[in-house]
């Protein structure tokens, strides 16, 4: 019993202790707070990513595509593990406003709306057509006009707040797009010609992914009509992409597994046909290594900051070794008495670790409650902060950031109160281990002589 | 309860061939001082008596704590056998010398040593507590609180029960170490230097305490610098040089 009531009296009781206590709950704080937007902005971007192009991809790096897609998407359609199958054409194009000189480079997308909707949130990122995603490519102010989305950095500027102003319905603009068709084996298909596809579409709505990039390059235009720009729709029909939706119960890397083992099939019946070459160039992968290259950033600083705190709870170890250390120097007569009246050596080391788990429970309960509460107001707090300031975390007209993510996450805070603990009872363990270790005679500090 | 009548059994005499309750024998222990070793004691044999109020005077420097701390296992013997109720202490394990210090003995320091973070019934109390688990601990506080109670009546401590050690005098002080030491009804109080730390009148009334404990059948050893204070024991003898004295018998 005197293991329980001695470490809340030395906590309570010793003004030093405050100061493990107090290094604990703001090592805590921090941890709290930067682990919980570093986390939330790495998942919610995860999240983004995984919704702009669905479970997985079955794509090639090239501009001409790769044929039979069809065949392939009839394939996966009967498979039972499949939601959603969407075939994409993806190039690159210059589009020009009608009535200007202007023009912009910009990735194009041709895409069925509803079958990609139905694999991807492509739905969900638009701002018109929100709720008929059918009616996607169908401008509201001439809906017999071949539409496009724009990507929503290309048509709106935010504000200092990060916030789009919208328009109650898209602006009646025309764009020219014009594209290098190219040939199955690569080469310019209007060589000697006009070199280029143009085709006039119509602004029929924006799309808004919450991925800078892809929202400040990306136009989608009608399936079709990209494969016509892109020179895909000849004999032998051709895509670059394929992205497909998996059931709920499919774990990703067994559903991934399952289409490329479906895809290698498919590539061993069509050897020999025509054009069968540009299926080898294909590759099946999940949506987190088709999209790794732009994660892979994300989670590396997300690493790098774990490290950098993981050095912060080093560098609390050593705070709470310190404070522990002039502690139980300071009770070294309390452990001689101790140990004079029956007090085993284990029993010293169990008392001061329970003083130890104390500071380090207490410490981080405390730090977790103030991060709780400054992550609950953390954008009220940055909004002052501009208003008064204009200071802003992240510049909105720069990063693709709504609001601070603040959820706390229950696993993280699991992670983060046992380290804490486990901090506090390493640093405390070297300090009572000694003074266990000493003899009783010594720890009275009585004249041995 | 299965490891107090354990320890009982385990201290019960088993040797029979002369009344000693303590006895050391051929006791040497040297300290280490920079490079120069200072051997304090030099072959010390003594015998406590069940019931005996034993002074041991010696001057400053004489090795009589040293000698006190190797009775009451707070410290080893370079050379040499203390056996308590027959049994050799050097031959015990680390928690039956544990068991010793908390059943066996009971310790009173010069400087008080209180815990500052408890009460003062707490500080009584406390060699109870260490005894038991908290389930243990839980089923005898009501004994072991009235017990402290009852210690601090007898000391005349009646109403500091609640107080902190530092609202207490010297005095005061010391009657609380006595009354902790005597919390687990020790076969042996070993004292060293009590009075020490304590002005003439206050050492008197913590000597009186001692007698009458003496009386009542306590075995008491004392260390003190001051023949007149080992007066009050029934035998004092001189630690000098390392090594037994003068012996004399209160009449």
């Amino acid at each position: 019993m005197y293991k329980i009531i001695l470490p809340f009296r030395y906590l309570f009781k010793k003004h030093i202790s405050y100061l493990a206590f107090l290094a604990v709950s703001l090592c805590v704080f921090i941890v709290v707070v930067v682990m919980t937007v570093m986390t939330g902005l790495v998942t919610d971007f995860k999240q983004k990513n995984h919704r702009y192009v669905g479970d997985c991809v079955v794509s090639t790096e090239s501009l001409v595509g790769f044929a039979y897609y069809e065949d392939f998407v009839n394939i996966l359609e009967r498979e039972d593990f499949i939601e959603g199958i969407s075939a994409v054409v993806k190039s690159y194009a210059l589009v020009s406003p009608k009535g200007t000189e202007d023009n912009i480079g910009v990735e194009i997308m041709g895409i069925d709306p509803v079958s990609h909707s139905q694999t991807t949130g492509f739905g969900k990122t638009l701002y018109y057509r929100k709720d008929d995603v059918s009616k996607a490519f169908k401008p509201v102010y001439a809906p017999e006009r071949n539409g496009c989305v724009v990507g929503v950095d290309l048509m709106l500027m935010r504000d200092a707040k990060g916030r789009y102003a919208y328009r109650a319905s898209p602006a009646e603009m025309a764009f020219a797009v014009s594209c290098f068709p190219l040939t199955a084996k690569g080469a310019l298909a209007k060589a000697g010609t006009g070199l280029v596809n143009t085709e006039t579409f119509y602004y029929s709505d924006i799309s808004h992914s919450g991925l800078a990039r892809v929202d400040s390059s990306l136009v989608y235009l009608p399936f079709e009509r990209a494969q016509l720009l892109c020179g895909m729709a000849g004999a032998v029909k051709r895509a670059n992409v394929i992205h497909i939706k998996f059931k709920p119960n499919v774990k990703l890397a067994a559903g991934c597994e399952k289409v490329a083992s479906l895809w290698q099939r498919f590539v061993e019946e069509r050897s020999g046909e025509k054009r069968a070459d540009l299926l080898e160039k294909v590759t099946v992968q999940s949506w987190k290594d088709y999209r790794r290259a732009f994660i892979a950033a994300m989670e590396k600083e997300q690493t790098m900051l774990t490290v950098m705190f993981a050095l912060v709870g080093i560098t609390t170890v050593f705070i709470v070794f310190v404070v522990f250390y002039m502690i139980i120097s300071h009770k070294s007569k309390d452990i001689g008495i101790l140990k004079s009246i029956g007090v085993s050596n284990g029993d010293v080391v169990s008392l001061f670790s329970g003083f130890a788990f104390l500071v380090g429970l207490l410490g981080s309960v405390v730090g977790l409650f103030a991060g709780w509460l400054f992550l609950l107001k953390i954008n009220q707090i940055e909004d002052w902060l501009f208003e008064r300031f204009g200071f802003q975390l992240w510049d909105r007209t720069i990063y693709a950031i709504g609001d601070i993510p603040n959820r706390i996450d229950l696993k993280v805070l699991g992670i983060i109160i046992l380290s804490a603990i486990v901090a506090c009872l390493a640093g405390a363990f070297v300090p009572s281990r000694q003074a266990a270790r000493s003899a009783p005679v010594e720890a009275l500090q009585v004249n041995p002589v | 309860m299965v490891q107090e009548e354990e320890i009982s059994k385990r201290d019960e005499p088993i040797m029979s061939n002369d009344d000693s309750l303590l006895k050391a024998e051929g006791i040497y222990k040297s300290y280490r001082m920079g490079a120069t070793e200072v051997r304090v004691l030099k072959g010390v044999d003594l015998a406590v008596k069940k019931g005996e109020f034993l002074a041991i005077v010696g001057v400053s420097g004489s090795g009589k704590s040293t000698l006190l701390h190797i009775l009451g296992a707070l410290d080893r013997p370079d050379k040499g056998v203390v056996r308590f109720q027959g049994r050799d202490l050097s031959r015990h394990s680390e928690s039956e010398l544990n068991r010793f210090r908390n059943k066996m003995v009971g310790f009173v320091f010069q400087f008080y040593h209180l815990l500052d973070e408890l009460n003062v019934l707490e500080n009584v109390f406390l060699p109870a507590m260490v005894s038991k688990g908290i389930v243990g601990w839980i089923a005898s506080r009501g004994r072991a609180k009235s017990r402290a109670r009852e210690l601090l009546a007898q000391l005349g401590l009646r109403e500091r029960g609640n107080h902190k050690p530092y609202q207490l005098s010297g005095g005061e002080r010391q009657r609380v170490a006595i009354g902790r030491a005597l919390m687990n009804e020790p076969r042996i109080l070993l004292a060293d230097e009590p009075t020490g730390n304590l002005d003439s009148a206050t050492g008197n009334g913590i000597l009186e305490v001692f007698e009458k404990l003496n009386k009542a059948g306590q075995t008491i050893v004392m260390v003190s610098h001051d023949e007149r204070i080992a007066q009050k024991a029934g035998r004092i003898i001189t630690l000098a040089d390392g090594k037994i004295g003068h012996k004399s018998i209160r009449a």
